[in-house]
């Protein structure tokens, strides 16, 4: 990718503009954590008052201002841009870069200083400067952006989720309150039976949203210590075993010996517990779940196989999204948040793995986990305390760290 | 209900809750009402009933399952009134009616309602168009 930055050079010289111009006109600035190429469109202005037209024509990215100038001085156009509240990135150029003249032009939002007479090597250095900060900087703000439209996104679904069990039980209750069912207790049954399912599918959605909330947020203390995945896979699929049972369903570990992991409990416990209540939510009667633990080179493997309804690969490739549930006539019936799978991916992106599934339609899936031994990102988070207030403040501050860290909250939405 | 038999309704709504409790309420105002799940369900039953009138939800199992159901049961037999309910104008801010005969020829539906419906809403309809039939 390249970009174009416009700068405005300010100088009563002639001579300097001339030389300014010349100086970019072939000059580029690679700017690696964006992979971007920025190349430079040089206006210039004779005086301050021209660099004031000029601005109101169009906001260059970078001002660079000379001082000292017949008529209006750089310090008064400067002040000018700041109550403007332009978006311009200014370098004060001074004859004599003295203490106070510095401290003046910071004061009023200078970014930084070139002293005359300065070396086109000195130019292209402060111009470097200045372009990597304009571009990180507009970086970081889109990413926040960004990141405030996934969340409003987030919200409106989840709300969405929320109102429809809400309306469905609220219009059952109304059914029994009015009497209009008539007292045939088979169909007020089964209306309690339906509102009961909607409660619970509601609660299990705020479940979830807990778990995802505490993992996103970093607000739950996360203790890393060493656990046999095979035990926290046994435990899953107890968990999951009168409803396995009551469907016929054959659930099996298969581990050839233990498989040590340094992780928080919990978080390896919404794994498994996840990968196996849906290899029987989603299988038919009488199928097979087998759970697969094992290891190799410091790494994890869960791989959980059911012969369930299947997935097509279009809905293979978006399943590990929030919200996303698919849709059809053999899903109907079955609840389910659509969040457990985004929050096991998650995860296993924390723990420096990842999760995939491969499936075919009408004869089953297999979802493959896998996590790094020692805990990958996860062991040193689990230092940092504080860490999301850390990434809140450096949007705001460092452009780079802000880059980096709204990279790593999109991936992470 | 002033009729002495009792009319058939073919309810077809791919959200389980509102059809198991707009077919209670119907059954309650003394209609018989035949609920199904999707298009696919809905035709089965036309290829051998004919229901008075009926009341099809339009995203089911396509985004367009409800037009299609529309116009199946106008080409089965033009004389059953149909109403089409749809979430579309609150969800995707899309709007149509059917209040003019040339809107109503085109959707095939000759009442849309929007979601949420109210049952009085609903009923106030079909008690409409089937004294417009008679």
């Amino acid at each position: 990718m390249s970009e174009r930055l416009h700068i405005l050079v300010a100088d009563d010289e002639p001579g300097m503009r001339m030389g300014v111009e010349r100086a970019l006109r072939d000059f580029s600035v690679r700017v690696n954590d964006v992979n971007e190429d920025v190349r430079f469109e040089v206006v210039q202005a004779a005086s301050g008052e021209e660099a004031l037209e000029r601005i109101a024509e169009r906001t260059p990215d970078i001002l660079l201002l000379d001082h000292k100038m017949t008529g209006m001085t750089g310090l008064e156009v400067l002040e000018r841009i700041l109550a403007q509240q332009l978006d311009v990135l200014t370098i004060m150029i001074t004859a004599y870069a003295t203490l106070e003249t510095a401290i003046g032009a910071t004061k009023r939002g200078a970014y930084d200083f070139l002293a005359k007479p300065f070396t086109p090597q000195e130019l292209k250095a402060a111009v470097r400067k200045a372009a990597v900060h304009v571009v990180l900087t507009r970086q970081a703000r889109r990413l926040a952006q960004e990141k405030r439209q996934v969340r409003f996104q987030f919200i409106s679904v989840l709300a969405h989720e929320l109102k429809a069990p809400l309306a469905a039980i609220q219009g059952y209750l109304q059914i029994l309150k009015d009497g209009s069912a008539g007292n045939n207790p088979a169909v007020i049954g089964h209306m309690i039976d339906r509102s009961l399912v909607r409660v619970d599918g509601m609660r299990k959605l705020i479940l979830d949203l807990l778990d995802m909330t505490r993992i996103e947020s970093g607000t739950r203390k996360r203790e890393l210590v060493d656990l046999d995945l095979c035990d926290t896979a046994r435990s899953a699929i107890e968990t999951v075993g009168p409803d396995a049972a009551s469907r016929k369903i054959t659930v099996d570990l298969h581990a050839e010996r233990g498989v040590p992991v340094h992780a928080d409990r919990v978080e390896m416990e919404i794994i498994l517990n996840n990968l196996v209540s849906n290899a029987v939510k989603y299988n038919r009667d009488g199928g097979r779940v087998d759970v697969t633990i094992e290891a190799a080179g410091g790494t994890a493997r869960v791989t959980v196989t059911d012969t369930g309804i299947g997935l097509s690969q279009a809905d293979a490739d978006r399943l590990f999204q929030d919200f996303v549930r698919i849709k059809n006539d053999k899903t109907r019936n079955i609840l389910g948040s659509g969040l457990g799978l985004s929050i096991v991916k998650k995860l296993a992106t924390l723990y420096g793995g990842d999760a995939v599934v491969q499936s075919q339609e009408g004869m089953g899936s297999t979802f493959t986990v896998k996590l790094r031994q020692d805990g990958g990102a996860a062991a040193e988070a689990a230092g940092a305390e504080g860490q999301a207030a850390n990434e809140a403040k450096a949007a705001g501050g460092s452009a780079v760290k802000a880059a980096s860290a709204g990279g790593a909250a999109a991936e992470a939405v | 209900m002033t009729s002495d038999e009792k009319k058939t309704i073919l309810l077809a709504d791919d959200d389980v809750d509102y059809l198991l409790q707009t077919r209670v309420r119907l059954e309650g105002a003394g209609y018989a009402v035949i609920a199904v799940e999707g298009q696919a369900q809905a035709e089965k039953v036309l290829a051998n009933t004919r229901p008075d009138l009926a009341v099809v939800d339009l995203m089911m199992e396509h985004t367009d399952a409800g037009f299609a159901l529309c116009h199946h049961i106008k080409k089965k037999d033009p004389g059953i009134p149909v109403i089409l309910v749809t979430g579309v104008a609150s969800e995707t801010g899309l709007e149509f009616d059917s209040s003019t005969r040339e809107e109503r020829s085109w959707v095939k539906a000759d009442a849309l309602l929007a979601k949420p419906v109210r049952f009085e809403q609903l009923q106030a309809q079909i008690e409409h168009l089937l004294k417009e039939k008679r």
